[in-house]
């Protein structure tokens, strides 16, 4: 499904000139925008398809029966299709759930298939690069029903560590795991490691944040259970997440949130859910949002996400090739070397220059990159720092943008050394 | 347009790369603090020597940027020796200057109520609030020393 890399057809200046947020100018300088693994730029058919929604269709979902609510449910349970379509779920829209971002996504994988399927003595396996969005809700489920969380180590080439993958599967009734690090940019093998995790009877959920808009998604390859995602972060608009889960364990999940919306009865001595991904959607949904997620889903498959992801492979190639150039020593590179285990998010440690005084001359000339932990503080205690400087690259990033990073690099290293 | 000369002028810098009065005094007597901004992960400790009234010794030790560590540096060197008192005052001093500028950010000329003479080389620290997401950094030691002689009931 997923087209093969064809320059002709994908030409990072066009969605340049489609993102009207890189026309700020920013101190005199254009906007120079590496931090996409944080928040991505949406194009202006994202933007419009909002706007086009609020103008023409705004009604209510699932409830009236005037025309405006009928073309708002469409609308609704089309960006569920859509996205059914560009992760490939084998089972279609009705295993994709609304959520308000990956965050909430995961939180809802805890609380409700690990709060009726988990119990005390039962492990949870994460690992020492996961964000804090895939480490607290299983802390919060231990101390609720008393699991054992677990991590797989990071080693020194900021790669997983799976040399004892089998003995820290022991006891593992879940395994949930980042696609791709938000620090490192590290890629890892999902695949290999849900087949692993499902040979011991383990379900795998998969915290796919930073993969999702960077490189093909197909969770019937992946044979996943669980698989979340932000809008935000791949071109749509914030505020809408996604969560897909495999029919039948979605069949079985009891309700996250209750409300209006997901019921199929309530009386005065309880209530009925209601069946399919309705029932983890409480009250009125992310409408709007659904419509520009939509929008950014047929943008992202009309640039064709195998070009994409060779685009932005192409950029950091050229951005490791040309910090190591410049800088040497002084700037190091805190994540995997290999092109074929890593995607564009490239976290560096100034030496002797801390994090948030980078980037504050970065933004200078117009920079937005990332200090600090990046909600991942264990992995940085693994490594021990404290903070990195991270610029993360989108379909729009260009090679321009690396000789505007290394001119900032220079001129902070510049006004920090020590004279 | 801000301009990063104010932000990092040459006092600053020079805290930065030399901070003053690093080191850990033995607990106790020594009073220890700890002071943690979460969003970036800077985390500083304090040891306040009181006695008689008087903040006979401040060390410091932790990591952060350049502008919680010189602030932190500076803040030792204008509170060390000094008497509760003074040192009451200095914070109220320096905490009035970074709100006094907060709250006139949308004025960026407004006349500033605090005389800059009384802050010495603090007022190097002055071109902070004009980078709003900073100040936390150049609170962060403030807070911890109040913190600290809260608790010592001084």
């Amino acid at each position: 499904m997923a087209p093969g890399f064809d320059v002709t057809s994908f030409d990072a200046r066009r969605v340049r000139a489609d993102t009207p947020g890189l026309n700020r100018v920013i101190f005199g300088r254009p906007i120079t925008y590496l931090d996409s693994g944080a928040t991505s730029l949406p194009p202006r058919a994202v933007i419009e398809a909002v706007s086009r929604y609020y103008e023409l269709h705004h009604a209510n979902v699932h409830r009236a029966v005037f025309q405006t609510a009928g073309e708002a449910t469409a609308v609704y349970e089309g960006a569920r299709e859509a996205t059914a379509r560009f992760i490939n779920a084998p089972g279609g829209a009705g295993e994709v759930v609304f959520t308000k971002n990956t965050t909430e996504s995961i939180n809802l994988v805890a609380h409700s298939w690990g709060g009726a399927n988990l119990g005390a003595g039962d492990v949870v396996l994460l690992s020492e690069m996961e964000h804090h969005a895939n480490i607290v809700p299983w802390f919060e489920l231990r101390d609720r029903v008393g699991v054992e969380v677990r991590f797989l180590p990071v080693g020194d080439d900021f790669r997983l560590d799976l040399t004892d993958l089998d003995r820290h599967l022991e006891g593992v009734k879940l395994l949930s795991i980042s696609a791709m690090s938000n620090v490192l940019g590290t890629i890892n093998p999902v695949k290999a490691l849900a087949a692993a995790a499902h040979a011991r009877g383990a379900k795998v959920c998969v915290d796919a944040a930073q993969s999702v808009a960077h490189d093909v998604t197909d969770v019937a390859n992946l044979d996943v259970d669980f698989f979340a995602f932000s809008g935000h972060k791949m071109l749509g608009p914030t505020g809408i997440g996604v969560l897909w889960v495999r029919e039948e364990i979605l069949a079985s999940m009891p309700p996250f949130l209750g409300g209006g919306g997901m019921i199929s009865d309530v009386r005065l001595d309880g209530y009925t859910p209601a069946a399919g991904p309705t029932r983890f959607e409480a009250g009125t949904p992310p409408i709007a949002e659904s419509a520009g997620l939509a929008a950014a889903v047929r943008y992202l498959e009309g640039l064709g996400m195998a070009n994409v992801a060779a685009h932005e492979r192409t950029l950091t190639g050229a951005a490791l090739a040309r910090l190591g150039r410049e800088f040497g020593d002084r700037v190091r590179v805190i994540g995997p070397a290999d092109l074929e285990c890593r995607g564009g998010v490239v976290s560096l440690d100034v030496a002797g220059v801390h994090a948030h005084d980078v980037a504050q001359v970065l933004d200078q000339i117009g920079v937005c990159v990332r200090p600090g932990h990046h909600c991942a503080k264990p992995l940085m205690r693994r490594f021990g720092l404290t903070s990195t400087v991270r610029a993360s690259f989108g379909p729009y990033s260009l090679a321009g943008d690396i000789d505007v990073l290394v001119e900032g690099l220079g001129q902070a290293i510049e006004m920090f050394a020590t004279p | 347009m801000n301009n990063l000369d104010d932000l990092y002028r040459e006092i600053i810098l020079d805290h930065y790369r030399s901070p003053r009065n690093r080191g850990e005094l033995p607990v106790p007597p020594a009073l220890r603090v700890e002071g943690v901004n979460p969003l970036c992960g800077d985390e500083l400790v304090l040891y306040l020597d009181l006695r008689d009234g008087v903040l006979a010794d401040i060390k410091i030790t932790g990591h952060g940027c350049s502008i919680s560590q010189a602030s932190s540096s500076l803040m030792s060197a204008a509170v060390k020796g000094q008497t509760l008192a003074k040192v009451r005052e200095a914070i109220e001093t320096f905490k009035g200057l970074m709100s006094v500028h907060a709250s006139a950010l949308e004025h960026r000329d407004a006349p500033i109520e605090v005389d800059l003479k009384r802050l010495g080389e603090l007022a190097a620290l002055q071109g902070v609030v004009k980078f709003p997401v900073r100040i936390k950094c150049a609170t962060l030691a403030w807070n911890a020393l109040t913190q600290g002689l809260d608790e010592a009931g001084a």
